[in-house]
C-alpha cells in the first residue's frame, strides 16, 4: 500500500487530538479522590435521579407510542407515509431548542393544547418533571421509531405467516414471534433513545425550565454547576461520558461495525 | 373431507384461474413450470392472499368467497402449511416450533410439549428437539416443519415445494418418508412442485397448471399415456403431436403428415414414445407407415439409454442404446431418418 501524503497524515491528527484532548482534559482535571464526596451533593443527587427518572420515563413513552407508529410506518399503507416519516425524523435534526419552543407554544399554559389542558383536567406540563419527561421524548423518541421500523422492514414476513397457519391471532403473532425477533431493533433503539434522552438539553430548559429536584437533569445541573460548584459538574460529565462509553461498547457490533 | 376451490386471482403479469377439486385420502399434485402461479393457488387455499373471484371451500363450508362478502382469515382455517424454505421460527427450538401452534390453539404447555415431542419422534428427529432451526440440516428442518404442522391434525395439509430445498442426497430419503407421513395423514393433500419426479412419488391425482390455467387434470397413468401439452410430454419424455385426423392420416401443422393405425377425424393429440422410434444411416424400405428425414440435434445419455433428438420436418426424439450410437456413428448434425409403425402411434382428441 501507498503511504498517504504527510499533509493528510498531519491533518488527521489533527482531528484526533481535536477529539482527543477535551476527554483528556475532563479526565485530568477530575478529583478522583473527592469523586464520591462530589457525587452526595444534594445537587448532583437531585439531577442524577432526576435524569434516571426522565430518561427511563422518555424511553418507556418512546415504547408505548414509538413501537405503534413503527409498526404502522412500516406495515400498513397509510396515506403519506413519506410525510408523516418526515415528521417523525425531523427532531432528528431540529436544533433542540426551537423544539423546547414549539412544546411550549403547543403545551404551555397558554399553548395551542396547553390551554384545554389546564382549563379541562388542571393539567399543567412546563416546568414540571412530566413536562421535562416530554421534552427528552419529543427529541429522542425518533431514534427508537426509526430502528424499530427498519426491523420490522427487515423480518421476514414468512414467519408472521406461518404463525397465522398455525393459529395464531395478530397479537399472539406479534407477542411470541415478532417482539422476539426484532428484539435486537427494540434494544437498539432503546439505548440510543435513551443515550439522547439522557444529554437532552435544550428542549428541556425551555419547556420544563431548571428548576433542582423537578426538572433540573444532569446536562442542566451541569451548566449551572460550572459556575459554582466545578467538582460537581466534573462529577456529573463523567458519568455521562461513561454512560455514553457503555452505550457505545454495548451496540458497536450493530452500529459501528469495525 | 372435501376441499373445492376456484381460484381466480389477477396478478397483473399473470391472470390465475384454475379450480382444484379432491377429497380426502388422495393427494394431489399442483405441478407446473415457475412461473406458472402454483404457489398463489396454494397461498389462497391457506387464506395467505384473498381471491379476485372465485369460491374455496372445506367440506362445504365457505372460506373465501368475495360475491358473497365471505373471509375466513387464515388462523381460522383448518390448514396445515410448509413453507418452501420452511420458515420454522429462529428463536424457537424445534420442540417449541411444533408445540407453537398447540399454544395457539389453547392447548397447556406441558400437553402441547408432549404431544409436540411426540410428533418430532414420529417423524424420525426426536434427538434434534432442543436444537435451534440454525442448527438443524435441510432434512431436519423439512421433517420438523412437516411435524408442526402435522401435529394440528389439519383437515386441508398444504405443501409449497416441500423438498426443493434440499440437496440430492437428502431428498430420496425425504421424499419417500414424505410420502408415508402423507398416506397416513387422514385429510385433503395438496403439494405444489415443480419436479415431476416428486410429482409421481408423491402424487395420487396431478393438476398440471401453466401461466395460470389448468391444462391437465388426472391420475398420474394418464398423464403418462396421454398428454395434453408439450410441458407435459416433456416431463413424461414422450414425442407429442397435434394436428388434424383425417382417417389414419394425420396433418401436422407446417409440413409433414403422421400415420397412425386406426381412424379418427378432427383435432387430435398422438403420442409416440421414444423407445418406439428407430434410426437409420440411410432411407429405410420396410414396413413403417412413418419414416422422417431429419439431422441429429444433440444426444442426451441417461443411464444405459441414449435420447436421441433428431430435428427436421417433424422433429422426433428417439431412444436408442449407446451400442447402436457407436455403432451408426451418431453425432450432432448426422444425417438420420427415424421410423415409427403406424401402430405405435396413439391417437386422442385433443
Amino acid at each position: 500500500m501507498r503511504r498517504p501524503p504527510v499533509a493528510v497524515v498531519v491533518l488527521a491528527a489533527l482531528a484526533i487530538a481535536f477529539f482527543a484532548v477535551p476527554l483528556v482534559g475532563l479526565l485530568q482535571r477530575a478529583p478522583w479522590s473527592e469523586l464520591a464526596g462530589d457525587l452526595t451533593d444534594p445537587v448532583v443527587r437531585d439531577a442524577l435521579r432526576l435524569s434516571l427518572v426522565c430518561s427511563v420515563g422518555a424511553t418507556a413513552l418512546a415504547f408505548v407510542l414509538g413501537l405503534p407508529l413503527a409498526w404502522v410506518l412500516a406495515r400498513a399503507q397509510v396515506p403519506g407515509r413519506r410525510f408523516v416519516r418526515a415528521l417523525v425524523l425531523l427532531p432528528m435534526v431540529l436544533p433542540p431548542v426551537v423544539g423546547g419552543v414549539a412544546l411550549l407554544l403547543a403545551f404551555g399554559r397558554r399553548g395551542l393544547v396547553g390551554q384545554h389542558l389546564d382549563q379541562w383536567f388542571d393539567v399543567r406540563l412546563p416546568f414540571t418533571t412530566w413536562g421535562a419527561i416530554l421534552a427528552e421524548a419529543f427529541v429522542a423518541m425518533p431514534f427508537f421509531v426509526i430502528v424499530v421500523e427498519a426491523g420490522l422492514r427487515s423480518l421476514d414476513r414468512r414467519y408472521e405467516e406461518a404463525a397465522s397457519a398455525l393459529g395464531a391471532g395478530r397479537f399472539t403473532t406479534f407477542r411470541r414471534v415478532v417482539l422476539p425477533l426484532i428484539a435486537p431493533s427494540l434494544v437498539a433503539g432503546a439505548a440510543l433513545t435513551w443515550a439522547r434522552a439522557l444529554g437532552e438539553f435544550g428542549a428541556t430548559i425551555l419547556f420544563a425550565g431548571n428548576l433542582q429536584g423537578k426538572t433540573q437533569t444532569m446536562p442542566l445541573a451541569i451548566y449551572v454547576e460550572l459556575q459554582t460548584n466545578l467538582g460537581g459538574a466534573i462529577a456529573l460529565s463523567l458519568v455521562l461520558l461513561a454512560v455514553s462509553i457503555v452505550v457505545l461498547v454495548s451496540l458497536r457490533d450493530r452500529w459501528f461495525p469495525a | 373431507m372435501t376441499l373445492e376451490a376456484r381460484v381466480r386471482v389477477d396478478l397483473g403479469t399473470l391472470a390465475i384461474d384454475a379450480a382444484i377439486d379432491t377429497d380426502a385420502g388422495q393427494t394431489v399434485v399442483l405441478l407446473g413450470p415457475n412461473g406458472a402461479g402454483k404457489t398463489t393457488v396454494l397461498r389462497v387455499l391457506a387464506g395467505l392472499r384473498a381471491l379476485d373471484a372465485g369460491r374455496v371451500a372445506v367440506d362445504g363450508r365457505v372460506l373465501d368467497d368475495p360475491v358473497a362478502g365471505l373471509f375466513t382469515p387464515t388462523e381460522q382455517r383448518p390448514i396445515g402449511f410448509v413453507f418452501q424454505d420452511y420458515a420454522l421460527f429462529p428463536h424457537l427450538s424445534a420442540l417449541e416450533n411444533v408445540a407453537f401452534g398447540l399454544r395457539a390453539r389453547g392447548v397447556g404447555k406441558g400437553d402441547a410439549r408432549r404431544r409436540a415431542a411426540a410428533w418430532l419422534d414420529r417423524v424420525g428427529v426426536a434427538a434434534s428437539a432442543g436444537a435451534r432451526p440454525g442448527s438443524l440440516s435441510g432434512g431436519q428442518a423439512q421433517r420438523v416443519a412437516l411435524a408442526r404442522a402435522l401435529v394440528l391434525d389439519p383437515r386441508v395439509l398444504l405443501l409449497d415445494e416441500p423438498l426443493a430445498a434440499l440437496d440430492a442426497g437428502a431428498r430420496i430419503d425425504t421424499r419417500r418418508e414424505l410420502r408415508r407421513h402423507l398416506a397416513e395423514h387422514q385429510g385433503v393433500r395438496v403439494v405444489v412442485t415443480h419436479d415431476p419426479v416428486d410429482a409421481m412419488t408423491l402424487g395420487d391425482r396431478v393438476v398440471v397448471l401453466e401461466a395460470g390455467h389448468v391444462v391437465q387434470a388426472g391420475p398420474l397413468d394418464e398423464l403418462r399415456e396421454r398428454p395434453r401439452s408439450r410441458y407435459v410430454a416433456d416431463l413424461v419424455g414422450v414425442n407429442l403431436y397435434r394436428g388434424r385426423a383425417d382417417g389414419s392420416r394425420i396433418r401436422l401443422p407446417g409440413q409433414g403428415d403422421l400415420v397412425a393405425a386406426g381412424h379418427a377425424t378432427g383435432d387430435v393429440f398422438a403420442v409416440v414414445h421414444p423407445r418406439a422410434v428407430a434410426l437409420h444411416r440411410r432411407q429405410p424400405e420396410g414396413t413403417p407407415r412413418n419414416v422422417l428425414a431429419g439431422s441429429v440435434e444433440h444426444l442426451d445419455v441417461e443411464g444405459d439409454r441414449v435420447r436421441v433428438i433428431v430435428g427436421g420436418a417433424v422433429p422426433v426424439t428417439a431412444e436408442v442404446t449407446p451400442a447402436a450410437v457407436a455403432e451408426l456413428q451418431l453425432t450432432a448434425g448426422a444425417p438420420v431418418w427415424a421410423s415409427v409403425k403406424a401402430t405405435e402411434i396413439s391417437v386422442y382428441p385433443a
